[in-house]
């Protein structure tokens, strides 16, 4: 891959990464749109599910019955199996008109002082893809949380319980016990945002730009590989186009190793 | 002590059992709010999907633009095609690399591999679709089946890997020394015994991976290709399922939408009834 | 007080190397040590087993019984974390000069626990050794079941239904079955690691018969927690304690005036 995109490395040096111009027609490619709507989607998209997901592996782990556990778990194990074409489908005609009639205004009529929250709402865009990408990485975090959460020793709980500890006192013991672990769960889940595809393609609407408020259509950079590749005009855009997964491909690795250290670091323990 | 003073102090316990109660309550909300979406996209896919559903869906292949009717049986031959083809590349090398992992753990190559498993798995596949455009496509000048196939089989060794190495930790230690104790060398012991005792949580898993790599989409794209003919060509491009899908969604016409629910019915309930087995076999045998 | 002799009119230590004793001997270890993480768990153990006698291993948990019997089939070279020091002699031959899988036919080893391999029949379990070997044929694998599952007394309970899974049988039939089995390959040794402390008395009883009726064509070494098990089925008896060898004479006479004091204590229940 490195080599295969050595014409646009060349060409376009550290400038790829911090140029916003990304023209075909003019042969002139550069990667920072793309990089932006890559990095605010996943990252949003994790900032809604990690509190879900926390909340989900929790009630699995702790309160509710284990006949209800395992079928829940289950499902949970489903949705993590459902391929992202059927994801973006679902986004297009459901997800998308719901977020245009609903969520949008509403969240325009209380926060629309926001530049975040202004401006046309289309339905796609960046906030359609990031609640799409937090519904398909929420599974990811949830089983290592729980994982992680069954990995602390059950004696600590009982010792809080034991002085006179709520339920959720106790929780949060464990929460704060197995954080390092919780966080490796979330940086994987962040990992899998980034490099979703089709899902975000089908939904985020694919316009090259930098907007502030986030009902405006963007690009990441998984996405523009799956739109122009097949159809690159020219040498310099499919070399350009590689570059931009060997960008892709380096993050989501540096994102996974961290991930995983984290959660063998508390893993191992146990 | 001091935790002993917090939490036996009254005056905080109106206020802590009210904390505890509206933790646990946003607790549940979550698992709610997750759940909500699979049973709607479910709900909503098979009910769009199965009134479009018929056998020309299966046995028919696409219908120019405009024209309605018409099938997806070009696009579920070939994805058929395209995963068989990867599951030859991707089985070997995942059970391998299990088995690898699972039986020889204490050296350090097993570590590289469960590292290296670890963090493929987390590779984009759109990534892996670049690295099979870059390995196959540039070398045979063509988008074709095989391309896409070496996409997918790449995709697959992580899962089959990691089922693997789990299902052999599970075969109890005393049966590997049960065999060598018999005078039967360790590699023998590893296939005939370990492996074979495995063998039905191993075939679960390898479903698995052909339930996912049957919806892989994006690294199909510039690899695969599609193709709205009859092909069955090896170096040709070729249609698969989920492209067939990503087209007709994105496309303006109601006759396609239909057909592309038809056809994200098919990959959901496989993907179903791999799960409701996978959950069958290695509840009967593991618990 | 690193070496114990088998009677007491028998030579001392420096005879040990002779090679005339090494080679009368089934068994013969010299100095062997074995160290978990550089932990050692036996230490210079020098022993000597006659051939198609039955030697009782005996001590309180973790002192290092089965580490002991398993160092004799080289079993300790599946874990990484094991050192084995000193020399053992099967029959007169260093076990450093024959392969692992050779040793372990010649000396075979029944577990604690019975484990049948479970996708195999029972039939299928009495052949493992050659199935899984890829030896013999159809019609001598039916002579091998018949033979050994009449030696191991379960012949008669299992010849309607040889063909049924090996884990349909009872516990103390698996452990029978684990027995004919390992005699299948036609070992010189066997080494037993507890073959009786996950079955019910009648089982037991059933092993200890088959054990006596094995010694005349096996050299039976069986580890046990049951004195009076050692008492009724060996004939010498070997007591460990801190993975050192303490004693090791004839059975009647340990039980009833051993030499050493920590002997009698143990054996009179005193700790342990
Ligand atoms: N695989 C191993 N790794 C590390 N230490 C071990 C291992 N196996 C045995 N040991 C240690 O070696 C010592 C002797 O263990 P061994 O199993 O031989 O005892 P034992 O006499 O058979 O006990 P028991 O009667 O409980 O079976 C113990 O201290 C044990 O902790
Ligand atoms: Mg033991």
């Amino acid at each position: 891959m490195f080599l295969d995109s050595s014409d646009s490395i060349e060409k376009f040096g550290l400038d790829f990464i911090f140029s916003r111009n990304w023209d075909p027609v003019r042969e002139e490619f550069g990667a920072l749109t793309f990089i932006y709507g890559t990095i605010v989607s996943s990252f949003l998209a994790l900032l809604i599910s990690l509190p879900i997901s926390i909340g989900v592996a929790v009630f699995l782990s702790e309160i509710v019955h284990k006949s209800v556990r395992t079928s829940l778990s289950f499902l949970i194990e489903i949705l993590a199996a459902i391929p992202s074409i059927i994801y973006g489908f679902w986004g297009i005609f459901v997800l998308a008109p719901f977020m245009r009639t609903t969520i949008q205004p509403f969240l325009q009529s209380v926060f629309g002082f926001l530049p975040f929250f202004q401006g046309t709402m289309y339905g796609t865009g960046l906030l359609t893809a990031s609640i799409i990408l937090a519904i398909m990485i929420t599974p990811i975090i949830t089983a290592i949380t729980r994982d992680v959460l069954k990995a602390i020793p059950v004696s600590q709980k009982e010792a809080a319980y034991a002085l006179g500890a709520t339920k959720w006192e106790g929780i949060k013991m464990a929460l704060l016990n197995a954080r390092s672990g919780i966080l490796g769960g979330a940086v994987l889940g962040l990992g899998r945002a980034i490099g979703e595809t089709m899902a975000v393609t089908m939904v985020i609407g694919n316009k090259a730009q930098i907007k502030a408020s986030l009902f405006e259509p963007a690009y990441t950079m998984a996405s523009v590989i799956a739109n122009e590749f097949a159809e690159a005009s020219g040498g310099l855009q499919v070399s350009s186009l590689i570059e931009v997964g060997l960008i892709l491909f380096g993050v989501t690795f540096i994102v996974n190793s961290m991930a995983r250290l984290l959660i063998y670091s508390v893993t191992r323990k146990a | 002590m001091t935790a002993e003073k917090v939490f036996k102090n009254p005056a905080n316990l109106k206020r802590r059992k009210f904390v505890n109660s509206l933790m646990i309550f946003l607790c549940v909300v979550s698992s709610v709010l997750t759940i909500l979406p699979l049973l709607y996209i479910f709900i909503y896919t098979t009910q769009s999907g199965i009134s479009a559903l018929n056998i020309d869906f299966f046995t028919k292949l696409p219908k120019p633009v405009g024209e309605t009717g018409g099938g997806m049986a070009n696009a579920i031959v070939g994805s058929g095609i395209l995963i068989g083809i990867g599951g030859l590349i991707g089985i070997p090398i995942g059970i391998l690399g299990g088995i690898y992992i699972a039986e020889y753990s204490k050296s350090f190559l097993a570590g590289v591999i469960k590292f290296t498993t670890d963090v493929l798995s987390g590779v984009p596949s759109i990534v892996v679709g670049i690295f099979a455009y870059g390995v196959v496509v540039l070398s045979m000048q063509s988008f074709s089946a095989l391309a896409g196939g070496f996409a997918l089989g790449i995709l697959m060794i992580p899962t089959v890997t990691k089922i693997t190495e789990e299902m052999l930790k599970l075969v109890p230690q005393s049966l590997r020394e049960a065999s060598l104790a018999l005078g039967v060398s360790r590699w023998k012991t590893t296939l005939k015994v370990v492996l074979k005792t495995a063998s039905s949580g191993i075939i679960t898993g390898v479903l698995l991976a052909i339930a996912r790599a049957a919806g892989e989409t994006a690294p199909l794209l510039f690899t695969a290709f599609g193709n709205s003919f009859w092909q069955t060509r090896l170096d040709q491009p070729i249609a698969a399922l989920p492209l067939q899908i990503f087209v007709y969604a994105i496309s303006p016409y109601e006759d396609w939408h239909r057909q592309a629910w038809a056809g994200a019915f098919v990959l959901i309930f496989l993907v179903f009834v791999v799960n409701f087995l996978v959950r069958f076999v290695t509840r009967n045998k593991y618990s | 007080m690193t070496f114990a002799d088998t009677e007491e009119e028998e030579p001392e230590i420096e005879q040990a190397s002779d090679p005339s004793v090494i080679i009368k001997n089934a068994v013969t270890t010299k100095d062997l040590s074995v160290y978990f993480n550089k932990r050692p768990a036996i230490e210079n153990i020098n022993i000597k087993i006659k051939r198609n006698s039955v030697t009782a291993i005996i001590g309180p948990s973790g002192c290092g019984k089965s580490t002991f019997l398993r160092s004799l089939n080289m079993m300790h070279d599946m874990t990484p974390k094991a050192q084995v020091f000193g020399e053992i002699f099967i029959h007169g031959e260093n076990i450093m000069d024959f392969n692992t899988v050779d040793l372990r036919k010649k000396v075979g080893m029944v577990f604690q626990k019975p484990n049948p391999f479970p996708t195999m029949s029972i039939y299928e379990n009495v052949t493992a050794g050659f199935r899984l070997n890829g030896i013999g044929s159809r019609k001598e694998h039916d002579i091998i079941v018949e033979k050994n599952l009449v030696s191991a007394g379960l012949w008669d309970e299992v010849r309607d239904r040889l063909k049924t899974p090996a884990l349909s049988l009872s516990g103390g039939q698996q452990q029978r079955l684990c027995i004919a089995r390992t005699i299948a390959v036609n070992p010189e040794i066997i080494l037993m690691d507890e073959p009786t402390s996950a079955l019910d008395p009648v089982s037991s009883s059933k092993i200890e018969e088959l054990i006596y009726n094995l010694k005349k064509d096996y050299t039976i070494v069986i580890v046990t927690h049951n004195m009076q098990q050692a008492a009724r089925v060996s004939d010498q008896t070997a007591f460990f304690y801190t993975g050192r060898l303490v004693e090791i004479s004839k059975t009647r006479k340990m039980f009833t005036n051993p030499k050493e004091i920590l002997t009698e204590e143990y054996v009179t229940g005193k700790f342990g």
